[in-house]
């Protein structure tokens, strides 16, 4: 390849950014075609990249590194391994979908809106590529602006507040993060000598163990924040409650795994003693999400803030697998994010197009929509059933792999645990029941007429990939098998260095000698 | 030759009155007139230090705020008159729109 | 080998697709040669299997079949692979054989239902599920199947989703069975971890080696095993769903909620005879649950006056049986008796749906009665099943349930009081049974003059399978007569390659070793037969001959009844100590925990920041001369500090 496919990837939807910057706003068609075709091409992109990667080669991918700002060591560092790989495609896919989607949903701010998407898509790539920590701090930012604007412009009535709490949460994890970061770079150029906010390189330092604990808090607490693990999670139903149908793909699809990925790509790699001495309590928060988000969601009277509860329990079934530290658990766990992403993007689309038909999310507005919605009806079925895990669809792939790399991690997690499983049951199909079974309560629902075309063209893919990763998932482990053993295989490594290493390092732990080798900002 | 203190309470002197008149006096011209005096007094410090410690710079230095401050005296009465067409007065009470 | 295994699950799955993407838009006839065709297709396949099975020598009678490995994860690999020995060979053959039967029926009884096609399109993914189910060679893959069984009772079960109380069944169904398939799932992890591996082969090949003879290990798993069997096939916890399920289509009662799905349990527990024979306190509980629950279920019958849930109840009462076989390591006569009960509740079942049918929808026996001169053909098959179930001689369900007797009374994890309360049982069956037919079929005719009027025998289409039903009913136990009778039990000789956890010495060698003689087995088997004799008598005592008397019993014990008739009001006791608190405890960890404690923390720091900052704004008072005071004022604290340090 000449042109380089990732950064190809990465920047294409920009592009489709500056084309728009030159169409007048009164133009709708033409935008909103534009942002189709970009978003398509990208996604043909991402095609083109999964078919050129090589399965079973170890390491990352298509990795290029030029330097960027040489004054400070940062580099235009990208990469890719099997679990970004999938993510991506999980992006491409989903912003596709988001963008067609929005077709009849958004009718003020056309341009603005979709300019807000294509920046994020590039976010969101950008952030699943980087493989410099200061480039992944750029992304990681730069995906929040259009997502506050996605909430805050075209959200609902209370958009303000949403986006508000939505940013407050999210800036408050990432300025940890931005000082954990700077303290990396500096304690990595006083172990090399050279500065650097390469991850890859960093991956090779050994870090002594009081400051891998503070690192990792600060990293993990911005993650925690994102994924969201309990009880970070109050801005969640807020956020996807306000958010237009689209913004809620993303958010629910995409923008909650930058923090499981974060996990998976920074804290495990980099910190594993730490991680280790986390795991009860990152692994005890993540069942209380379980059960707790399975709990709240069963009495939620919005279909939307039922979902976003539900999210909370999924991705603490995908913390918990992370955190079981084995084959099957992380397996699962990266397989869960994918799923997550599908399901949870297709019941959000699914609850958008009721919306805008009746303009009411609340539960006890419907009733017998299986008698005018057959085909809605059938597809919210399918959906809702993958998102509890019925076996043949995604979702058990991954929380049956969860499950049973937790229950060698430990037994008692994984029964705890299995508990949310039957709980999902309960809400969701409580839900399924007051929603589209019984008699036609309301006569406004008599007349909906059933999906449009476009609507069944932008379920239908999420459909089949329901069933394909629950039937076949093979190559979808193939890909990943190598990444996640390289990062377990990294854990143990460093684990083994840091113990041999450990007296020649003590002096990082100690406050007198810290000062010959950090950055003091008073410049004393 | 007048010792260099003679100069500094001389400067200190025009500083304090030009701050006075900042603080005491409602009119906007007479602030902004105090200012310049301020500015002065500045300069003349300026200048006492470079003749002492004979470095030129402070010379360059003072004509420069003395360019700047010609500039400073064009846009501030420019300013002044457009508030007084405005408002009708230059009473600097008067004028708490940044008030929280 | 050639390949056809995977024909028998595929064409109802091709069914299923065809009637499920072309939905509304097929007619009739089409959707009914669709769905009935590929059932009997599958029938057809697994019958020449079968042959083929059965022409192999005896230790090699096991075909496999694997398709595609599923899910590889690291060491955990599991393949989408069918497993065709004498254990699935009788399943596949009972569910599809039963389940085309049902079909043909179905095509009559729902014949003016506006939901046909999507009807057939649940019932043939079914029969897929149910079949995947028995023909996988994986627990993984039995997995799915049982999932995918569950998915469609709930599916059916809320058939007409309109109703209420139906919808809620579905929902109630799927979520007890959540609850079981919860401890399923976790046995399967402790196995996983243990054996590493889930293909039967090697986990029965292996489990010996790694588990210790009633070590803690084999008993947790096969206690969670048999949880999950519990809430499949409607034992005691987890009974409650099934009597609620009735509100389905009866054909569906009868397909999935008596011949076939709910003997999942049993089944699972008969292919995992070597695991459980490894744990024999799990084995002493599955005996003790299955008996209780016969007894139980019996019980509750007793006084229930919808026909339905009489069936229901005795459906669980049987599968309690099969349990109690199971439990005493006979293992090969909880099959035997799954294979004729399927038969007989099925006929029992489509005979009860087509007396519903006639009656335009009551199911209420105080206003049937005298349906006998009306449906002939109904009647006589319906008598048939009654006489197979309460077990007389030379019907299925002697040969079965005299096995199930003698095993609880003989074998080594036997014992005498099992063998009581299981006769006890079958007495009561026999009562039961007989007072539905006599309400039903015997004495005045109690429904409306309407209804009366319009009483007719059901069309062809639901009558033949009845009448082959009835045939298999009588001959069906045939295959397994004991050897006390001059049998040679074909079946369970058939199925001794599977039972590898049983020692198997022959007829002789187990009567030696378990001491009793055939004549005790003899006195045994013309006891019972007598008491159930009576026991029928009685009932023809009571509802046919002395109505009056029931009435005057009823009254003389009107407590007890009432907790009978109110089925002990378990369900009421579950919804007071579980559902209750849930969802009590749900609301207050959303209002609660959520919204007062997280977000009122949350929030109260950023109503604290944005006070504190209210105080700080006063300051700006936008007075350019204050502004330069206290600018001017800092200007002097800072030089004056840097000056008089």
């Amino acid at each position: 390849m000449g042109l380089d496919i990732l950064t190809l990837v990465t920047f294409f939807p920009l592009l489709g950014i500056i084309l728009l910057l030159f169409v007048p706003k009164t133009q709708v068609g033409s935008i909103r075609a534009i942002a189709i075709i970009i978003a398509f091409i990208t996604l043909l992109l991402s095609f083109v990249m999964y078919s050129l990667f090589d399965p079973f080669a170890n390491g990352m991918q298509f990795e290029i590194n030029i330097p960027w700002i040489t004054a400070f060591g940062i580099n235009y560092h990208v990469g890719i391994d099997g679990i970004s790989l999938l993510l991506i495609m999980l992006t491409t896919i989903l912003s596709l979908i988001a963008i067609i989607s929005s077709w009849s949903a958004i009718t003020t701010g056309i341009k603005g809106y979709y300019i807000s998407l294509l920046l994020l898509e590039t976010g969101m790539i950008g952030v699943f590529v980087a493989l410099d920590l200061f480039l992944f701090y750029v992304f990681w930012e730069a995906m929040l602006i259009p997502m506050y604007f996605l909430i805050g412009v075209w959200g609902g009535p209370r958009k303000i507040y949403a986006a508000i709490k939505f940013v407050l949460f999210t800036m408050f994890g990432s300025l940890l993060m931005l000082v954990a970061l700077l303290y990396l770079y500096f304690m990595y150029h006083s172990y090399s000598g050279e500065y650097s906010f390469d991850l890859l390189k960093m991956y090779q330092m050994p870090i002594p163990m009081g400051a891998q604990t503070y690192l990792f808090m600060a990293f993990a607490l911005a993650f925690a924040i994102k994924v969201p693990i309990w009880p970070f999670h109050t801005w969640l139903p807020d956020a996807h409650v306000e958010a237009p149908t689209a913004g809620s793909v993303i958010l629910a699809g995409v923008l909650l795994k930058m923090g499981t990925y974060g996990f998976v790509r920074i804290c495990l790699p980099l910190f594993p003693q730490a991680t280790l001495e986390f795991v009860p309590l990152i692994s005890i928060l993540a069942i209380i999400g379980i059960i707790y988000g399975a709990l709240v969601s069963m009495v939620q009277r919005d279909v939307k803030s039922l979902i976003a509860f539900s999210s909370v329990s999924h991705l603490g079934f995908v913390m918990l697998g992370m955190m079981a530290l084995n084959v099957q658990g992380l397996e699962g766990s990266v397989i869960q994010m994918i799923n997550h992403g599908i399901s949870t993007g297709a019941l959000f689309l699914l609850v958008g197009m009721i919306y805008e038909r009746r303009h009411t999310r609340m539960i006890a507005d419907f009733g017998g929509l299986s008698k005018s919605m057959p085909v809605f009806s059938t597809f919210f079925m399918i959906v809702a059933l993958s998102s509890i895990g019925l076996p043949l669809t995604n979702g058990f792939v991954g929380e049956f792999l969860i499950l049973l790399g937790t229950f060698k991690a430990n037994t008692l997690y994984a029964v705890l645990a299995s508990i949310g499983v039957i709980l999902a049951a309960c809400y969701m199909l409580w839900m399924l029941q007051r929603v589209i079974f019984g008699k036609i309560t309301n006569v406004a629902n008599e007349n909906l007429h059933d999906l449009s075309g476009r609507e069944k063209l932008v379920l239908i893919p999420l459909i089949i990939l329901i069933f394909w990763i629950g039937i076949y998932p093979k190559p979808f482990f193939i890909r990943m098998e190598p990444a996640v053993k390289n990062i377990l295989h990294l854990m143990q490594k460093s684990g083994k260095e840091k113990a041999q290493n450990f007296e020649e390092l003590k002096f990082y732990m100690d406050g007198s000698k810290a000062s010959e080798y950090t950055f003091k900002p008073d410049g004393e | 030759m007048v010792p260099m203190p003679h100069y500094l309470i001389l400067s200190a002197l025009l500083f304090a009155i030009g701050a006075a008149g900042v603080i005491l006096s409602r009119n906007l011209l007479i602030m902004f007139m105090s200012i310049e005096v301020m500015l002065n007094a500045a300069n003349l410090a300026i200048i006492t230090f470079s003749r002492f410690l004979n470095v030129m710079d402070g010379h360059v230095f003072v004509f420069l705020v003395m360019a700047i401050a010609a500039a400073e005296a064009a846009v501030g009465l420019a300013m002044i008159i457009t508030i007084f067409r405005n408002r009708g007065t230059i009473d600097a009470d008067k004028f708490n729109l940044m008030k929280w | 080998m050639n390949q056809t295994l995977f024909l028998i699950p595929l064409f109802p799955l091709i069914g299923f697709l065809l009637n499920g993407l072309f939905l509304g838009r097929l007619n009739k006839k089409l959707i009914s040669l669709i769905a009935c065709g590929s059932v009997g297709l599958s029938f057809i396949v697994g019958l020449k299997m079968f042959f083929q099975l059965i022409s192999l020598p005896e230790n090699t009678r096991a075909i496999e079949e694997i398709l595609f490995t599923w899910i590889p994860s690291g060491e955990f690999v599991v393949s989408f692979g069918y497993l065709f020995d004498p254990l699935s060979a009788i399943m596949v053959l009972v569910v599809s054989g039963v389940g085309f039967l049902i079909h043909v029926y179905s095509v009559g009884y729902m014949h003016d239902d506006p939901g046909y096609g999507r009807y057939f399109t649940y019932l043939n993914l079914f029969i897929f599920a149910m079949l995947t189910l028995v023909l996988a060679n994986n627990y993984l893959l039995m997995f799915v199947g049982w999932e995918g069984v569950g998915l469609c009772s709930y599916l059916l079960i809320g058939f007409w989703f309109e109703k209420k109380s139906a919808s809620d069944a579905g929902k109630k169904a799927f979520i007890v069975n959540r609850i079981g398939d919860f401890g399923f799932i976790l046995g399967l992890f402790i196995i996983f971890w243990n054996v590493r591996s889930l293909d039967y082969n090697e986990v029965f090949v292996r489990a010996p080696e790694v588990f210790a003879l009633g070590g803690g290990l084999i008993t947790a798993a096969t206690l969670l095993l048999f949880l999950g069997a519990t809430g499949k096939s409607a034992q005691i916890p987890l009974y409650v769903w099934l009597p609620d399920a009735m509100e389905g289509p009866t054909p569906v009662s009868a397909l999935i909620h008596a011949a076939t799905m709910v003997t999942a349990g049993v089944y699972m527990i008969a292919r995992s005879n070597v695991l459980f024979m490894l744990a024999p306190s799990t084995m002493t509980v599955v005996a003790i649950v299955g008996i209780a629950t016969a007894l139980l279920a019996a019980t509750i019958a007793l006084a229930q006056n919808d026909i339905k849930r009489v069936l229901a109840y005795s459906t669980i009462s049987q599968l309690g049986y099969m349990f109690t076989a199971c439990g005493v390591a006979a293992f090969a006569a909880g099959i035997f008796h799954l294979m004729t009960h399927a038969f007989f509740k099925a006929l029992l079942f489509l005979g009860s749906g087509s007396v519903i049918h006639a009656l335009a929808g009551q199911q209420d026996m105080r206003y049937m009665g005298g349906l006998k001169r009306h449906m002939k053909t109904t009647y006589v098959t319906f008598f048939i099943a009654t006489l197979a179930i309460a077990g007389i001689p030379g019907l299925s369900g002697f040969f079965s349930k005299d096995e199930i007797l003698w095993k609880a009374f003989s074998s080594n994890q036997g014992s005498i009081w099992i063998w009581l309360v299981a006769l006890f049982t079958a007495l009561m069956t026999a009562f039961y049974m007989f007072r539905l037919v006599f309400l039903t079929f015997y004495g005045q005719e109690r429904m409306d003059h309407h209804t009366k009027e319009h009483l007719h025998e059901s069309p062809k289409m639901m009558t033949v399978p009845l009448s082959i039903l009835a045939v298999l009913s009588i001959i069906g136990g045939y295959v397994g007569i004991p050897h006390i009778l001059g049998g040679g039990n074909q079946f369970e000789k058939f199925l001794e390659p599977v039972m590898k956890g049983v020692h198997h010495g022959g007829e002789e060698h187990a009567l030696a070793s378990s001491g009793h003689s055939a004549g005790t087995e003899l006195t045994l088997m013309f006891g019972s037969v007598a008491l159930i004799l009576v026991s029928i008598y009685l009932s023809y005592y009571l509802y046919v001959k002395n109505v009056a008397l029931v009435g005057r019993l009823r009254n003389s014990v009107s407590g007890i009844h009432k907790i009978i008739y109110g089925k002990f009001f378990i369900d009421e006791l579950y919804n007071a100590i579980i559902i209750r608190p849930l969802v009590g405890g749900s609301l207050f960890l959303w209002k609660i925990v959520d919204v007062v404690l997280i977000d009122g923390v949350l929030n109260g720091l950023a109503i604290l920041i944005g006070d504190v900052s209210l105080g700080a704004r006063k300051m700006q008072s936008g007075q350019l001369r204050r502004y330069a005071t206290v600018f001017l004022a800092g200007v002097v604290i800072i030089i004056g500090y840097f000056a008089l340090r």
